[in-house]
């Protein structure tokens, strides 16, 4: 890999938004700082000077007022593109979303569909505390008509971001803020991903991981630790939470018959457990074994020490896996 | 008399403008006593929340608009259904249940959406239409359209106005804030729970120009509604009228309205907006025969319309192909 292909995933998210901006003039992008200042986290600068601000603007910090906008432009022809700071604001935000553009399509009897997408930055390790560290995914998987996406890689990210923003229903995208700053092979040109396809990240015989966004590396790692004292994890980036590729996660369990799924948040009412169970009801005679890595049911913690405690990580994942399976210690 | 042809002929379409907004006034008033019948007989299910007294603030804000003008309604959204032009029958079949209401009684009374009508959305949530408006003005600025959220008193005090007042005042977008006080949130006086009780003074905190207008007077609103477009189709950003209105029955259909004082339904009853706009048409000179014809016509329609709503079939479980997804 020359350093020329290595794309940051901050990166990946901007040129994204730029093509997209660039390929459909109903395309729209603002939030808070995102235009003239280029985003708290960098993800986005330069959109505002490229395309101006008919296209790209700051906006009040009015999570509410930002998310019916998104609804209200979305169903009179233009596709929206806005941006939550951290995704702990969406809470803001959140009557609009689940009460206007996630029931749209249903309940007009299918006159319109709501392309928008909200994007946020989420998760733990920033230091940022108990309200700027959480995923929001999970508050909002349980409401049809949303689809909630969550890269774990630049590529993945531009490829995610951009079938996002083409797709024709509201989607939740995360961004995981311990990726802004990761680097990775640059997608092939014009790459769209399939939403609702989970992907193989790493082929294994002995056990399947199941993780998303962050997790994901976090679990390539573990597996390549796993590989030394002699399993083969097998390695699935769900990609999405809703809707959810059961499909791929079962074909897995029948070639390993164990599941883990590694959740960076509670596991009540998270998705691991939710995937977990619907494993069970159509594959349990696939199944020597399940179980959840997840966090405490505890706010994330702010000090330190703490908050990498309780952040699920290689090192964690690959030790619970010793303990669960007896693999031997190295 | 008309000094000139073109003054008589300007004269009788101005009026014919007039008879036909009186009419689908009517309309609407013929349409909530019927769906009030059909609730007590057990068609209309779950809860519903009539328009009957508030009709000119709906009629008089449409009669400023093109078809192609966007409007999102309340929960109390049938009047502002049909004054954007969504087909009674098509309504009451949404009301009753049945697969050829407007959503494919997929929404119910609360819930509907005639987007071939412009009507993005009636909003369950208090102050949710401000939201959707907002977003379609962004559209609305850039077709040369404008876009309407009505809202009642109750919802000035959400986060939807005070955050999409603002936004909409910085980007100067072409909305129009339309809300219908009538007098009650619910079962509780707007005095008791609304701060300063002056609405227009809080669009005015953000620099937006508004005005309170006598809701029950059809030309009054249709005025304030007409200077309120020519400004937003003009650039010159939202405006908020406050349309002084009231609700003949209570609040939803549980609700008896027992906490009106005494006399105040009756003194409101005088200044029915049907009423006023009736005295007003036979003052500028329409006959009584022309006013009784329309008014047997619209008895006529809504008959006709509830008739074929009620022969219509249920939506079939069996045959629902419903996604919730597009695509």
């Amino acid at each position: 890999m020359s350093a020329s292909d290595q794309l940051e995933f901050r990166v990946a998210i901007r040129d994204a938004l730029a093509e997209e901006l660039e390929r459909d003039p109903s395309v729209i992008f603002f939030g808070e700082d995102i235009a003239a200042a280029g985003g708290v986290f960098k993800a986005t600068p330069d959109l505002f000077e490229r395309f101006g601000r008919e296209r790209v603007f700051d906006t009040p910090i009015s999570e509410l007022a930002l998310a019916g906008a998104a609804f209200g432009a979305a169903v009179t022809g233009l596709r929206p593109v806005f941006e939550v700071m951290f995704g702990d604001f969406m809470g803001l935000a959140m009557d609009s979303l689940v009460n206007q553009s996630a029931k749209f399509w249903y309940i007009s009897g299918e006159q319109h569909s709501v392309p928008l997408v909200v994007r946020s930055a989420v998760g733990g390790g920033g230091r940022f505390g108990a309200i700027h560290s959480q995923i929001h995914g999970t508050w909002f998987q349980g409401v049809p008509g949303l689809k909630i996406v969550c890269p774990s890689s630049p590529a993945e990210a531009k490829g995610l971001l951009k079938a996002s923003i083409r797709d024709d229903n509201p989607v939740i995208f995360l961004e995981h803020k311990r990726l802004y700053s990761v680097k990775g092979p640059a997608p092939p040109a014009d790459e769209v991903l399939p939403l609702g396809q989970a992907r193989l990240a790493r082929a294994g015989e002995d056990l399947t991981i199941v993780a998303l966004g962050k997790g994901v590396a976090d679990a390539l790692a573990a597996a390549d630790a796993l590989a030394e004292a002699g399993l083969s994890a097998e390695v699935v980036d769900l990609r999405t939470i809703r809707p959810l590729d059961l499909d791929t996660v079962l074909d897995s369990v029948s070639r390993t018959q164990r599941l883990l799924v590694v959740e960076e948040g509670p596991r009540t009412g998270g998705w691991s457990t939710g995937l977990l169970g619907q494993v069970t009801e159509r594959g349990l005679h696939d199944l020597d074994d399940a179980w959840i890595v997840a966090t405490d049911e505890t706010p994330v913690p702010y000090s330190p020490t703490l908050e990498d405690a309780f952040m699920p990580d290689a090192a964690a994942i690959t030790a619970s896996v010793r303990s669960r399976l007896g693999v031997g210690v190295a | 008399m008309g000094s000139s042809k073109t003054g008589t002929s300007e004269g009788t379409e101005r009026q014919a403008r007039y008879i036909d907004a009186y009419a689908r006034m009517l309309l609407i008033r013929a349409f909530e006593t019927a769906i009030h019948r059909l609730f007590l007989r057990g068609e209309v299910h779950g809860t519903t929340h009539l328009y009957a007294g508030q009709e000119a603030s709906a009629v008089g804000v449409c009669l400023a608009l093109e078809p192609d003008d966007y409007v999102a309604g309340t929960y109390r959204g049938h009047g502002h259904a049909l004054a954007k032009g969504t087909s009674p029958v098509a309504l009451a079949a949404e009301m009753l249940g049945r697969a050829t209401g407007v959503c494919g009684g997929r929404a119910g009374s609360m819930n509907v959406i005639d987007l071939e009508h412009g009507l993005i959305g009636c909003f369950g949530i208090v102050g949710g239409s401000i939201g959707a408006a907002l977003g379609a003005a962004l559209s609305a600025k850039r077709q040369g359209r404008v876009a309407v959220a009505f809202f009642g008193d109750g919802a000035t005090n959400q986060g939807y106005f005070h955050e999409c007042l603002n936004m909409a005042a910085v980007e100067a977008l072409p909305a129009i804030f339309v809300c219908e006080n009538n007098l009650y949130g619910e079962f509780t006086p707007m005095s008791a729970v609304t701060a300063g009780g002056d609405i227009p003074a809080r669009a005015s905190a953000y620099d937006i120009p508004a005005q309170s207008v006598d809701g029950n007077d059809l030309w009054a609103v249709e005025a304030a509604a007409r200077e309120a477009v020519d400004r937003a189709r003009s650039g010159g950003g939202p405006t908020l009228i406050e349309s002084r209105t009231y609700r003949h029955y209570g609040h939803s259909k549980s609700d008896p309205g027992a906490y009106r004082a005494d006399g105040e339904l009756e003194s409101w009853l005088e200044r029915d907006p049907l009423r006023l706009a009736r005295e007003r048409l036979l003052a500028e000179g329409v006959s009584e025969e022309i006013l009784a014809t329309v008014e047997a016509t619209v008895e006529e329609e809504i008959g006709a319309a509830v008739d074929e709503a009620l022969a219509a079939p249920y939506p079939d479980p069996g045959l629902e192909q419903a996604s919730e997804f597009r695509g």
